[in-house]
């Protein structure tokens, strides 16, 4: 049982500008909550507030409908995954695992049950006995998360605890973490300044930027449906095309960053009046275009052959965009490939408060499983 | 074109021209090492490595007032030096010394380092006042404990009275002047102490507490079971370093007791000392010195030995 609820959490330091804004906040029982955002947007402050680490300046922290705000950090029942892993270096994989348990003065049979079955489901079993020096990198992650697991508190922290490892064995521990949670159904608190890891593992995320709340959502709102620019930029990977849009009632044409001009029935497609407006188009909208629905020519001036799919990327006006075409296509640098825009793919916002306008209709449409 | 062949150089066709090259690369770097060397050997020779084999050179002689040997007399010097029996005092008197300020110093310094590390308003001020005797010279320092210790108007023979005690001869009793000096040098050894191991406490990983505070375990356990193994390399180094300090110690010997009364005081370096410029026997003080060098190697090497195994590097 761990829900965790916060009402108008703020923090600040020395009677500064507050690094934490007025943050609302439920978490429920048994989810997998990812806060993301850039360094220093105040996702570890929260995290650490939370752990009991951090003083809250203002507002409330509740746990199961108690406030916590006054508890230490040992009275909240959770445990926590450090970024540098936080292991004892003179202690061995053992004794660092079984350090909580021991402080607690858990029973000495109820310590070895708990930790043989750790070890078994963490994979450690033969480096019980080796000091941290001695393990990989991957290995003592496993160890920081086995003594997390072993302390059986039905929440668990963690910050950035993937960061240091290398990218193939991070895709690996994502699986695993979340695999762990689905299994144990602990609520889970995950940090991390890396999209691709919170869309990735998240039930629902929360965009931090400057201390304030950007959004909260379902991994797939969030990309479909960002609430601002920043979270457009933010989700995604290239990340979205912006580019600033004027659109011209008498003509019916939308004309992008004084480049491209895209001709659109005004009647039958709303489009926001706001004379600042900015539009935004992900990578994978942006189609070769065919005899048929060529729209526009552009100059490639960089090809990245993925494998896979292959990004073009080209100018318009001052902004560099990237379209990512399925496939492998041969493109060269300098060359005027045919590409296919289409308004439906649009995403519009307000050039002043960054508010999402309207999003892009098109992701509207999931693909749909049939068996 | 002509700027691509030109950018390659002659390159020497044939095997044994390469290989000299080669070696004269090595000649070359070598000698750049000693070059960057020689300011320590030149100082190290002169400061260090010819005093010490003089040293061990005088000790098998005898010597004139100025010091020129005059008679070679082989081991005679070390066979008095083991059969006097003010020597043997004074090596006595010298572990009795170390026992008495080594353990304390860091006991001290540990429990003010662990109290000026927690992050409290002011801290700053505690810190400058712990470390404040690194700072002080051992002869101001002597001078000021000579005046604590005054037997008539010294502070600390007037509370002992307050308290209705008789008054005790910090410095002239011959049982008294010995704990008096290591009182003396523990005060002034705290600040050297206290600052290196409160570097040790302060490099320690705050995330290391920050979980153990999560896990649930208290302050003495984390003071046990984390920043003692954490401090271990420091505390090596601190006691060694210590160690070595005790066994050298001499200048507030010189000023406050003069190795009085009755010898009591008279540690093996101001034995040295007054064997060789008060009774001009360069010979029988340097087969002390020479004594002295031996046991302190071999304190050194038995620590490093047996004390080292304990302690855990990053």
């Amino acid at each position: 049982m761990s829900q965790i609820e916060m009402i108008d959490l703020s923090k600040s330091y020395n009677k500064q500008k507050n690094v934490l804004d007025k943050v609302d906040l439920f978490i429920e029982e048994g989810e997998f909550f990812v806060l993301v955002g850039p360094s220093g947007s105040g996702k570890s402050t929260l995290l650490r507030m939370i752990a009991g680490l951090e003083e809250i300046t203002s507002g409330t922290l509740k746990m199961n409908d108690q406030i916590v705000n006054h508890l230490p950090p040992k009275d909240r029942n959770l445990s926590m995954v450090f970024q540098n892993y936080a292991l004892y270096p003179h202690l061995s994989v053992e004794q660092n695992i079984l350090f909580g348990l021991n402080a607690k003065k858990v029973d000495k049979q109820e310590q070895k049950r708990r930790l043989l079955e750790t070890a078994e489901m963490m994979g450690i079993s033969e480096l019980l006995k080796r000091k941290p020096k001695e393990l990989s990198g991957g290995q003592r992650q496993r160890v920081a998360l086995a003594r997390s697991v072993v302390s059986e508190a039905p929440l668990c922290l963690m910050d950035e605890p993937l960061s240091n490892l290398d990218a193939k064995l991070r895709s690996q521990m994502r699986l695993e973490i979340r695999r762990l949670q689905k299994k144990l159904g602990m609520t889970m608190i995950y940090v991390t300044h890396d999209q691709v890891e919170a869309m990735t593992m998240g039930d629902r995320i929360m965009v931090l930027n400057d201390g304030k709340i950007q959004q909260i959502g379902k991994p797939i709102t969030l990309y479909n449906e960002p609430a601002n620019l920043f979270v457009a930029s933010f989700i995604g990977s290239p990340k979205m095309n912006m580019g600033k849009a004027v659109f011209h009632a008498d003509l019916n044409q939308l004309v992008i960053e004084e480049t491209i001009h895209l001709d659109i029935d005004a009647v039958t497609y709303e489009i926001p009046s706001d004379s600042n407006v900015t539009i935004g188009i992900r990578p994978e909208h942006l189609y070769p275009g065919t005899l048929n629905n060529t729209s526009h020519e552009i100059e490639v001036i960089n090809v990245e052959q993925l494998g896979n799919d292959t990004l073009i990327v080209f100018g318009v006006g001052k902004e560099i965009w990237t379209a990512k075409w399925p496939g492998q296509w041969d493109v060269q640098v300098g060359e005027k490939i045919p590409i296919h825009i289409a308004i439906e793919n649009l995403s519009f916002f307000n050039s002043d408060t960054g508010l999402l306008i309207k999003p892009a209709t098109t992701s509207k449409q999931h693909e749909v499983v049939t068996a | 074109m002509s700027m691509n062949s030109s950018v390659i150089q002659q390159i020497p066709t044939s095997q044994i021209e390469f290989e000299r090259a080669i070696k004269k690369q090595r000649v070359k770097n070598f000698s750049k090492g000693i070059l960057f060397l020689s300011p320590s050997i030149v100082l190290f020779s002169v400061f260090l490595f010819y005093p010490l084999a003089r040293t061990i050179y005088l000790s098998f002689y005898l010597t004139d007032a100025t010091g020129v040997t005059t008679v070679f007399v082989g081991w005679q010097n070390y066979v008095t030096m083991f059969t006097s029996p003010i020597f043997l005092q004074s090596m006595k008197s010298t572990f009795l010394f170390v026992l008495y300020t080594v353990p304390i110093t860091i006991i001290i310094s540990l429990f003010l380092a662990v109290i000026a590390n927690e992050k409290l308003k002011g801290i700053g001020f505690f810190r400058t006042i712990y470390s404040s005797t690194m700072g002080i010279s051992v002869a101001a320092a002597s001078v000021f404990w000579l005046y604590l210790f005054h037997p008539s108007i010294g502070p600390l023979n007037l509370l002992v009275k307050a308290f209705g005690a008789n008054e005790i001869g910090w410095l002239t009793n011959p049982s008294w002047a010995l704990l008096s000096i290591s009182i003396t040098t523990i005060w002034m050894n705290i600040g050297f102490t206290f600052l290196i191991l409160l570097g040790g406490l302060q490099s320690i990983d705050s995330s290391l507490y920050e979980s153990a505070d999560i896990d649930g375990a208290g302050y003495f356990y984390q003071l046990r079971r984390i920043t003692i193994p954490m401090l271990s390399p420091t505390l090596f180094f601190v006691v060694t370093v210590a160690i070595i300090n005790a066994f050298q110690t001499f200048g507030q010997i010189d000023i406050l007791t003069q190795g009085g009364p009755v010898n009591s005081t008279n540690l093996v370096v101001y034995s040295i000392y007054r064997e060789a410029f008060v009774n001009y026997k360069f010979g029988s003080a340097s087969a002390q010195a020479v004594l002295l060098f031996i046991v302190i190697l071999l304190m050194t090497f038995l620590q490093f030995k047996f004390g080292e195994r304990k302690v855990h590097y990053q």
